[in-house]
């Protein structure tokens, strides 16, 4: 592994954007109009590097694309030593590229959404720090530094749910999600100590390489721990409450951290680690079954939520589902093929979102929007392109990254699995659609007053660029064992199985490696091709897009069925109650378990304890002072009978 | 000759008396000379024993109650005096501010 140049520079990546965010958090006052312009070049710059960085990459053989350097040591206590230290190697480098990529669009996007706002600087400065703490979590190449990271983007992301601290909901909200990824981060926390326990390092490419050491039990623990951390960042079950609400934020970072980066942390780490993971048939399929289970709960709440942005939350947290399928089933690169292609059709209808927001002076209620084709039509085709790149239409990204996940998760056999995610897949085409055909679609139903316009053009470029990638990203990885996006990525997650190893505990590799670098796939006996698959996965997407299509354009009544709801829409409506269950469940139960402490044990028992001995003691003295009548003649009587009584004592011992 | 058990019947008699002076009596100069009665009887006995046993150790003994009995006189007639200005009275039984 020869170090050259460009892997020498990679401390700039993140570098760049901690420089800008320092920058503006201290001066950002005297350069409000700046504050945007520098945020956005720095995020430029560390992806110019992050492309360069990729290129030299790819210009290495397959078996070399590995660089891990050290910035210095971190800490260092006998033999337990944790260095600032990066690793670039496919996986990585596709992550910054994502980060840096789409949140430069963001970035730019941002200084239009922002105009205006009083705390730009601000607002820019802590957008900067979120991606410099992404790209820490991304590069790191120790559990420790990666925790660093994951803890910073939660910081910030606390901090930008809560940016209009003047609205009450956007404060409630940032708790949330703060809180809620403190469950998940204590699974983290646990199953970092878990691997230091069984490895003695927490170097990644140490326990990667070691981890076929780890008994099935270990592995169990220590995935099912990390696990618990994804799902509290990545939004699954049952930690997926805080996503939705996260929206209060500006839309910029929902579209930046809630739906193409920071989210998908949950992803990546499980992509990271997943020779540990493989090593657990238990936790894999734990993993798989949550991943399902989030994308189908989520898809059905998404179908009757009114706000454009939450039934985009709602979509984003079911996709975050789809990804976790494929990890469950082994089908990594296809995973982080999704979260890179869903990174940017995703970004791309949030930023359409904000637009059709700033153009409505903030209304998101889609059943007050309406054929806005017409008096938005760059935001309406942009958003059209991600609404057909996450329905799957053929041709699109979504199309190629979401028939790779149901081809891995029918390839690994588990057939319900596979009909549940189809079901999935109908329900996204439905309540895309149902979205896309309320807001850009059918007649206006504007309130008065309301004059839609178009949004500069320092938002609409963003939004082309993303419109670009959504649509042309597919191409990269168009087959599973032969699209070059696969063939980059596959090295980096699919490293160490090896037959030999494979007992009944461990999970069925969806690939190999060989000495040289190649890739092998591991072929499915029964496997129809990639066609068939992909046929049934786009007509299911494609059935559900016709079904809103019908209800939402075909003059089906859906404003007067609203008058008369089914049980099923209320419940779907309400979210399945899932906000009342916690709340009643940990909330509710929390206060009570509280109240008694406090009101029943603490003061009756420990305090009434306490206290009852206090009064004991005072009885006996009311008791005792009685002997001190103040009468010197009653003292003297009672020293001489106690003299008479020891003379007596004396003399009877005398005798 | 006298015997000493006649001494320390003596003793006995003056120390019986001081103990009923003591307990009846609530004029604090006559408590008083009650208790340097006491004294003095046990001073007897003393130095009865003393002599019976041909001994000086009685007879040391004797002397420092003498002094001690002279210091406590000094201290207590103080007292007396300083309640008496202070209550118009000497009757121990008024005085009892410390009772419980």
């Amino acid at each position: 592994m020869t170090s050259s140049g460009v892997f020498e520079a990679a401390w700039l990546i993140p570098g760049l954007p901690l420089l800008g965010a320092v920058l503006l958090l201290f001066l950002g006052r005297r350069m409000t109009k700046a504050a945007g312009g520098i945020a956005t070049v720095m995020m430029a710059g560390s992806f110019t590097i992050g492309l360069w960085t990729f290129f030299k990459l790819v210009s290495m053989p397959a078996a070399e694309r590995l660089h891990t350097g050290t910035l210095y040591t971190f800490i260092k206590a006998g033999n337990f030593e944790v260095a600032l230290d990066y690793r670039i190697d496919p996986l990585s480098v596709i992550m910054i590229l994502v980060v840096t990529g789409v949140g430069s669009l963001i970035h730019l996007y941002s200084i239009g959404y922002m105009r205006g706002d009083d705390r730009e600087s601000r607002f820019f400065a802590y957008l900067n720090l979120f991606a410099f703490s992404m790209l820490v979590l991304v590069m790191a190449n120790n559990m420790l530094i990666m925790y660093v990271g994951w803890e910073l983007v939660g910081l910030c992301s606390y901090l930008l749910i809560g940016f209009w601290t003047e609205r009450p909901g956007a404060g409630l909200a940032s708790k949330k999600a703060f809180i809620t990824n403190r469950v998940g981060d204590v699974g983290l926390a646990l199953g970092i100590m878990l691997i230091f326990v069984h490895f003695g390092t927490l170097d990644f490419s140490q326990v990667l390489s070691e981890s076929g050491a780890l008994g099935a039990g270990a592995a169990t623990a220590i995935a099912l721990l990390l696990f618990a951390g994804a799902a509290g960042k990545s939004a699954q079950i049952p930690l997926f409450v805080w996503l939705p609400d996260a929206m209060e934020g500006p839309t910029p970072v929902s579209a930046l951290i809630h739906a193409a980066t920071m989210v998908t942390a949950g992803v990546y780490m499980v992509g990271r680690m997943h020779p540990i993971f493989a090593e657990s048939a238990v936790a894999m399929n734990v993993v798989a079954w949550v991943g399902l289970a989030t994308a189908l709960l989520a898809a059905l709440i998404a179908l009757t939520q009114d706000d454009i942005k939450r039934v985009l939350a709602y979509s984003t947290v079911s996709q975050l589902g789809f990804m976790f399928m494929a990890l469950g089933v082994g089908a990594y690169t296809a995973a982080i093929f999704h979260l890179v292609t869903h990174a940017f059709f995703k970004a791309l209808m949030f930023l359409g979102a904000g637009s059709v927001m700033h153009g409505l002076d903030d209304e998101t209620d889609i059943t007050k929007m309406g054929g806005l084709r017409t008096v938005m039509p760059w935001t309406a085709g942009t958003f059209v392109i991600g609404w057909l790149a996450i329905v799957g239409f053929p041709g699109l990204s979504g199309f190629f990254s979401k028939d790779q996940i149901l081809a891995g998760i029918y390839g690994s056999g588990n057939t319900a699995l596979w009909i549940a995610a189809l079901v999935a897949t109908f329900l996204t085409g439905f309540y895309m659609s149902r979205l896309v055909f309320l807001t850009f679609f059918g007649r206006s139903r504007l309130a008065e007053g309301v004059h839609p316009h178009e949004s500069p053009a320092v938002m609409v470029w963003p939004l082309a660029l993303l419109a670009i990638a959504a649509a042309g990203a597919g191409w990269l990885g168009a087959t599973v064992h032969h699209g070059g996006f696969h063939r980059f990525v596959a090295p980096a997650v699919c490293g160490v199985h090896d037959e030999a190893h494979a007992t009944e505990q461990t999970a069925v590799p969806i690939c190999t490696i060989d000495a040289e670098g190649e890739v092998h796939p591991v072929e499915q006996e029964t496997m129809p091709s990639e066609l068939v698959l992909g046929t049934v996965a786009t007509a299911a997407g494609v059935a559900g897009l016709g079904l809103a299509g019908f209800m939402y354009l075909g003059g089906f009544p859906w404003e007067r069925r609203r008058q008369s709801p089914t049980l099923a829409w209320k419940a779907s409506r309400n979210k399945f109650f899932v906000d009342e269950i916690y709340q009643f469940l940990f909330t509710g139960l929390g206060k009570a378990v509280a109240a008694t402490a406090a009101f029943v044990i603490d003061r009756r028992v420990i305090d009434g304890t306490v206290s009852r001995i206090a009064h004991g003691v005072g009885a006996l003295a009311v008791l005792g002072r009685k002997l001190q009548t103040g009468l010197v003649r009653s003292y003297a009587v009672g020293v001489l009978g106690g003299v008479v009584v020891l003379g007596i004592l004396l003399v009877a011992r005398a005798r | 000759m006298i015997l000493p058990a006649q001494y320390l019947a003596l003793a006995g008699l003056l120390f019986a008396t001081g103990v009923v002076g003591v307990l009846a009596r609530r004029n604090a100069i006559v408590v008083f000379m009650s208790i340097e009665l006491m004294l003095n009887a046990v001073n007897l006995t003393l130095v009865t024993f003393a002599r019976m046993h041909g001994h000086l150790d009685g007879q040391v003994i004797a002397f420092f109650v003498m002094i001690v009995a002279a210091a406590e006189a000094v201290v207590g007639l103080a007292l007396i005096v300083s309640i008496f200005r202070r209550k118009r009275t000497v009757s121990i039984d008024d005085v009892r501010e410390m009772h419980g």
